[in-house]
């Protein structure tokens, strides 16, 4: 813990000591997480259930001419075959998405990517369905396909789409409305001072090209999703899904029903990582249901993940100006998003992170412009950080080129530039709640960074490596929370907000427990189910503990409230003399009611219950279209510093991590140990990303879609030495001044690897990942014995 | 006559005589989730690399979503529901628990079983050898710190 900067006084709590936050509370489900009976999704089965195995597109880009399903409806044991058209007999208009209604439940008249659903086989026998889809037939007449997310942004490219067709939710999407003839789904922009001008002022202007590959989530539970009809028009989806309230919402929409008819619930998560987001199998499960009105169960396998929802490939131009001092004082930025064949959320990650991808630097004159891009490619949404490791990669692997260039050490040059407490950001937000200056303090000291490294001899070469970032989090999205007390005094939190492993229902039940001084042990957090739980916009984007968490905390006040009135009926003491503590309401004078006594003060027995009510949306101005700028873009801002020690084994080019430093700051923390498990878990991902994972594509199919050929990291690709460090500057509107934290890990661990990278062997590597052979291809470039091309 | 592709296999489960009525293509992970109601194994990449699916069957770790359920007629079957006696966990369980060696918990069971096949082998096993025992594990949520740490501490309480 580097440094503790105070909160405002108007938001410090006059009251006790905190017993249930800040404090590293075990993880509520343990126990059912080591003994087999955690529940998820994928455990469940309905009586009378079918399997359904979806037939999937073999080219990037056609026309659909036929599709024959003869053989597969004459199969034994297969009850339908549902293709578009049956589709569209109970939905005519059957595209989803949430920004843009682009996506077909199944494909329709053409297909726009190798993967795509086409028609779904129906077995009472998941082999069944599956030997059924095999012999579902589909004739197509190929389309010119783009791949690339810069030439499909080209005038001449082919054509993904006809037509945009913006989703009604996003006020600043309608402008695209009906526009043809274009793959380019949104620019989002951001302009600050006088660019021009910046770029005449610089001594020194760098201009670089940077590249990411496309890579998975690979949450290990897989998408999975049920649905029965529970009434003549009443349908219950049970989903594996970070946002359930959006499920409701779009299913919906989409039949024309109104929410209260459409339940959606979820359980744990087996991982989501923002693949799990919006729908997914959702509506061609719903839709099923409804069409052969028995209950349907779809599980995909780890292959058709690969088909579902990447993370988005990305290319960024970067144009820099400098003083001669290391003052930036220039940025250009231009982003090209590849959003894959449907927008999925990615013009909100093409948005959201163009804001910010000056990166995290006080810089006077600034111009963003981030594009969304149609491709023939798989659908690319969220990945643990809405693009912001993309742009990351970019200008932070930038900052260490231009510190080498003006023989300024990258720290130093970092510092010189880092954006402070008070200044504007490129968005005009003035920056409040950070201290960049203290994650770098950290970084140096944990690095040793004043100490030379040992370079290494022979073929292995040492070298370091440091990065820093920032990201805003995502706004404006409300959450709703409900705190129940039982006739017996116990404790319920209704919220919508999921537990996919980053431990929200510990967190939830911390936050309710401070306030009503229980313990957070023995709070139960109930698991979404629409029907039940209060609207939340998802679990997505770290935003749960700031949006829910306040949400929770209200509720819970709400409940202590009304604890408190009626115990100071009964006790005949004034309300302001009261409080809870040690699970009773209690007087100063020592006089006190346990919750089940104020119980039964109420409903004359043990009996009825006091419910409280939160809800949190959180100050926002609209960034104006052209310029981005916003008073209030952010509720808070998200910070991840990262450094990287590495060795590099000249004849293969394999990189090994020895260390690898991350330092988060959650605000205060409501639980340090689940901070710090969320940041290192997420900076072992980004390893991955960064140096192994990428999808390989070949005439727009994945050719290495199964993990025997897309390695995630495991136990031997561990850092030798690992850690997550936090800094803790409390937030004012965060609950108990925390803030949000999942993401974090990921920002910087790249750059931080590719910049040991150039330092170990003076190679500098533009496009992720850092496999052996970019490495070894690289080093003998550099030393003029290039490697031959296949 | 039996059709050729069903079979009826008995096998002890968790310390219990029992029987099921399988296809032989079916594998073990789908037969303990069908027939027996047991979610601790589950199918995560289907190809025996991630170890969601691990069992035990005659002491050794299978990877359940390839290891077909004819292959257990006559073994003895473990799963991650078998370990606790009553109410109180094992000690790797309870391990896992105070060194909250889990996130999301879906690789949980499996690791957990890969760990008692390890110290049964090994009773005190160095953070290399965990390291690559437990190679063939997968954890998306990247807990491996803390699992090493339980493993560790587990190897302790057992010694």
């Amino acid at each position: 813990m580097a440094k503790i900067i105070e909160p405002p006084p108007e938001t410090r709590r006059k009251a006790r000591e905190s017993t249930q936050v800040k404090r590293s509370v075990r993880r509520l489900e343990g126990k059912s997480k080591v003994d087999g009976s955690a529940e998820y999704i994928l455990n469940l089965s309905l009586p009378g259930m079918l399997h359904g195995k979806i037939a999937r597109s073999s080219v990037a880009h056609g026309k659909i001419v036929r599709i024959d399903v003869t053989a597969a409806l004459a199969l034994e044991g297969v009850h339908a075959v549902i293709t578009g058209e049956d589709v569209r007999r109970l939905i005519p208009d059957p595209y989803y998405g949430p920004a843009f209604h682009d996506q077909p439940i199944l494909a329709i008249d053409k297909v726009r990517y190798a993967g795509e659903p086409v028609a779904v086989a129906l077995a009472t026998d998941p082999h069944i369905a599956e030997e059924a889809a095999n012999l579902i037939e589909v004739e197509y007449e190929p389309l010119d396909p783009v791949f690339n997310e810069v030439e499909a942004a080209k005038a001449g490219s082919p054509i993904v789409h006809d037509t945009l067709r913006p989703a009604a939710t996003f006020a600043d999407l309608k402008y695209l409305k009906g526009r043809s003839g274009t793959n380019v789904a949104l620019s989002g922009k951001v302009r600050r001072g006088d660019l021009e001008k910046g770029f005449k002022e610089s001594d020194r202007i760098f201009e670089h090209t940077f590249r990411n590959g496309k890579v998975i989530h690979a949450h290990l539970e897989p998408f999975v999703t049920l649905a029965e009809m529970t009434g003549a028009a009443a349908l219950t989806i049970h989903t594996a899904s970070q946002s359930p309230s959006f499920v409701r919402t779009e299913v919906s929409r989409l039949l024309g029903w109104s929410e209260n008819q459409v339940r959606v619930r979820t359980a744990f998560l087996g991982g989501g990582f923002g693949g799990k987001l919006y729908i997914k199998l959702e509506a061609l499960v719903a839709v099923c249901t409804l069409l052969v009105r028995k209950p349907v169960r779809i599980a995909m396998t780890m292959e058709e993940h690969f088909y579902t929802i990447t993370k988005h490939g990305a290319t960024v131009r970067l144009k820099t100006g400098v003083k001669n001092d290391g003052r930036i004082v220039a940025r250009e930025v231009e982003i090209w998003w590849n959003g894959g064949a449907y927008a999925d959320i990615g013009p909100r990650v093409a948005q959201k992170s163009g804001f910010t991808a000056a990166g995290p630097y006080d810089i006077e004159n600034i111009g963003i412009e981030s594009h969304a891009i149609y491709t023939n490619e798989p659908p690319a949404g969220a990945l643990r950080g809405f693009g912001i490791s993309q742009v990351v990669w970019a200008y932070e692997s930038q900052s260490d080129m231009i510190a080498r260039e003006l023989k300024m050490d990258p720290l130093e040059f970092r510092r010189l530039n880092l954006l402070r407490e008070g200044r504007p950001h490129a968005t005009g937000m003035i920056m409040a709640d950070v201290d960049l200056d203290a994650m770098l303090d950290l970084l140096e000291k944990k690095l040793d960074w004043d100490r030379p490294l040992d370079r290494g001899t022979g073929t292995i070469r040492r070298g370091r490596g440091i990065a820093i970032a920032i990201k805003a989090c995502v706004s404006p999205t409300t959450s709703v929370a409900q705190v129940n007390i039982s006739g017996d005094g116990s404790c319920s939190v209704f919220c919508s907000t999921v537990d996919m492993g980053q431990g929200s229902d510990t967190t939830m039940a911390q936050i309710a427990g401070e306030v009503l001084g229980i313990p957070a042990e023995t709070v139960r957090v109930i698991h979404p189910d629409t029907d039940v739980t209060p609207y939340d916009m998802g679990t997505l984007g770290s935003r749960s503990t700031y949006h829910m968490g306040n949400a929770v905390r209200s509720a819970a006040e709400d409940a202590r409230a009304q604890l408190l009135r009626i115990a100071s009926t009964s006790l005949k003491i004034d309300v302001d003399d009261l409080e809870c503590r040690d699970g009773a309401v209690s007087a100063r004078s020592g006089r006190s009611m346990t919750f089940r006594e104020i119980m039964v003060a109420r409903f004359a027995m043990q009996a009825g219950n006091i419910i409280g009510v939160g809800s949190f949306l959180p100050p926002y101005d609209k960034p104006d279209h052209e310029t981005g700028q916003s008073e209030n873009i952010t509720p808070f801002w998200m910070l991840g510093a990262a450094g990287a020690e590495i060795e590099v084994d000249t004849e293969t080019g394999r990189i090994h991590l020895t260390k690898l430093i991350n330092v988060g700051d959650p605000g205060s923390a409501i639980n340090p140990d689940s901070v710090e498990r969320q940041v290192v878990g997420a900076a072992t991902m980004q390893m991955g990303f960064t140096l192994f994972e990428e999808m390989i594509f070949n005439d727009g199919q994945v050719v290495n879609a199964s993990f025997a050929d897309y390695k995630i990291p495991g136990m031997l690709d561990l850092p030798n030495e690992l850690t997550g460090e936090i800094i803790e500057v409390p937030d004012r509107l965060g609950p108990f001044g925390a803030r949000g934290i999942g993401e974090t890990g990921m920002f910087a661990v790249s750059p931080a690897i590719g910049n040991a990278l150039f330092d170990a062997t003076g190679v500098r590597i533009m496009e992720m990942p850092l496999t052996p052979e970019r490495v070894l291809r690289a080093l003998r470039e550099a030393q003029g014995r290039p490697l031959e091309t296949d | 006559m039996e059709p050729t592709h069903r079979r009826t296999i008995r096998f002890t489960l968790n310390g219990r005589p029992a029987t099921a009525d399988i296809g032989t293509h079916e594998t073990l992970v789908d037969v303990l989730r069908r027939d027996f109601g047991l979610f601790g194994g589950r199918e995560s990449c289907g190809q025996g690399l991630c170890g969601c699916c691990t069992a035990l069957v005659d002491g050794l770790a299978v990877s359940g979503c390839l290891y077909l359920a004819a292959f257990v007629n006559g073994s003895e079957v473990v799963t991650v529901e078998g370990l606790a006696r009553g109410n109180e966990l094992h000690p790797i369980q309870q391990s896992f628990v105070e060194n909250c060696a889990f996130q999301c918990g879906f690789c949980t069971p499996g690791f957990i079983l890969m760990t008692k096949e390890l110290l049964e082998r090994n009773p005190q096993p160095s953070t290399d050898d965990i390291r690559h025992y437990l190679s063939g594990n997968l954890c998306r949520c990247a807990t491996y710190p803390d699992i090493i740490r339980a493993v560790k501490a587990a190897s302790q309480l057992k010694a």
